[in-house]
């Protein structure tokens, strides 16, 4: 064996063995490196108490209320098993929208209410015109209304 | 005859192909960037739910993307050149460096701006942003470790293990949406599935990242000349190069 190719296999191993390394790292460390909790986590009582955190999920179709007289807004998460409350005061993002995405950082009180103090909203990795979204949108409620039948 | 490409692995033989290719990629890296901006600001589609705002994927998905490139490629010359000494290997990961780190910080100010507007934050600690300014930290400390170091062939080895090292975050990067919970969206264009993107809108990027990857080998080829340049300077080759800029 050459030197070159010692100097090769040395470094091709010391790459492996790194790489094995970091996995098993990332490993130990996944319930670390979670972004945000599922409203069926934190029904599960998954979450860190008396801390802040983050819950995900979708907003929940017609469950969002707005004060008249303040920014403070009234909706709910859910992920479709578990469905949490939130109350938050601020401005929402543009993507805010029922039945979409959201992340919301906050501590749950203890009548079981999210109290938000920052609220984003996390869209898909769909992009298609207005026209193509409507196409689609009325394709899902045929089948829909089709399997009612 | 078969072609001698060891040949090209000469740093004076290469410093001229280099300077022939060079004009070609410059080319069509202009050609490609009109037709991209072209098709992503004027043909291309507004979304569905973002409006008009997307459009700044035809920028941050190229970007983000040869960020990631450019890193593996540089590890992998940074590596050829640590196991078998090759001087040229080492010389273009060190011309590499600079293009991944701007691509690196295109994509993270893109995504800043991007961010803002849709999800409602400049940023967020999760893990496909935290990993991508890793990936930034990752380009500064090679360029800064080479040029701590006097010693170039000595700076070449420092550089590679870093440059190894780090190759373990790029699939990180890459996986990161799919591994854990992010902010960031899934991946819209994959390998082993149909992308989730209008087809106009797809075109456009494709043409921006076509565009991106032939400015970066023009870009790249230009820096590893100038690195040959002074790296070689003590040759006769060089010398005799010197001699004749003079005389003009």
């Amino acid at each position: 064996m050459k030197t070159r190719h010692k100097r090769l296999a040395i470094i091709a191993s010391a790459v492996t063995a790194l790489g094995v390394a970091s996995i098993l790292v990332l490993n130990a460390f996944q319930s670390n490196l979670v972004f945000f909790f599922s409203p069926s986590q934190v029904a599960a009582k998954e979450v860190p108490i008396g801390k802040s955190f983050r819950i995900g999920g979708l907003v929940a179709e017609g469950s969002v209320q707005r004060e008249d007289s303040s920014t403070t807004v009234r909706f709910a998460v859910t992920d479709t098993a578990q469905t949490i409350p939130v109350v938050y005061t601020g401005i929402l993002p543009d993507l805010f929208r029922e039945g979409k995405g959201v992340v919301a950082q906050g501590k749950m009180s203890a009548a079981g209410i999210f109290e938000a103090d920052e609220v984003l909203a996390k869209h898909d990795e769909n992009y298609m015109p207005p026209e193509a979204a409507e196409a689609l949108e009325k394709a899902a409620k045929s089948q829909k209304a089709s399997l009612v039948e | 005859m078969a072609i001698n490409w060891f040949k090209y692995s000469s740093p004076a033989s290469f410093y001229f192909l280099a300077g022939k290719m060079i004009p070609i990629f410059v080319f069509a890296a202009v050609i490609l960037l009109i037709a991209g901006l072209y098709v992503g600001f004027f043909v291309a589609p507004t979304d569905f739910q973002q409006g008009e705002a997307y459009r700044i994927i035809f920028i941050h998905v190229p970007a983000a993307w040869m960020s990631m490139f450019l890193y593996v490629v540089m590890a992998f010359w940074a590596g050829i050149g640590l196991a078998f000494n090759t001087r040229l290997s080492s010389m273009f990961a060190t011309a590499i460096a600079p293009t991944g780190a701007m691509f690196t910080f295109i994509a993270l100010w893109t995504g800043a701006l991007w961010g803002k507007p849709m999800w409602g934050t400049w940023w967020v600690w999760d893990a496909r942003l935290t990993s991508e300014l890793i990936l930034l930290f990752l380009y500064i400390g090679f360029m800064s470790l080479q040029a701590a170091i006097d010693d170039p062939r000595r700076a070449d080895k420092a550089g590679a293990i870093i440059a190894l090292v780090g190759v373990v975050n790029i699939p990180i990067i890459y996986f990161s949406v799919q591994w854990w919970n992010t902010l960031h969206q899934g991946a819209s264009v994959s390998i082993n599935q149909a992308p989730s993107m209008a087809t106009t809108m797809l075109m456009g990027m494709l043409i921006m990242v076509l565009a991106s990857w032939m400015y970066s080998i023009a870009v790249i080829l230009k820096r590893a000349r100038v690195i040959i340049l002074e790296r070689e300077s003590h040759t006769a080759w060089v010398a005799e190069l010197r001699k004749k800029g003079a005389e003009q």
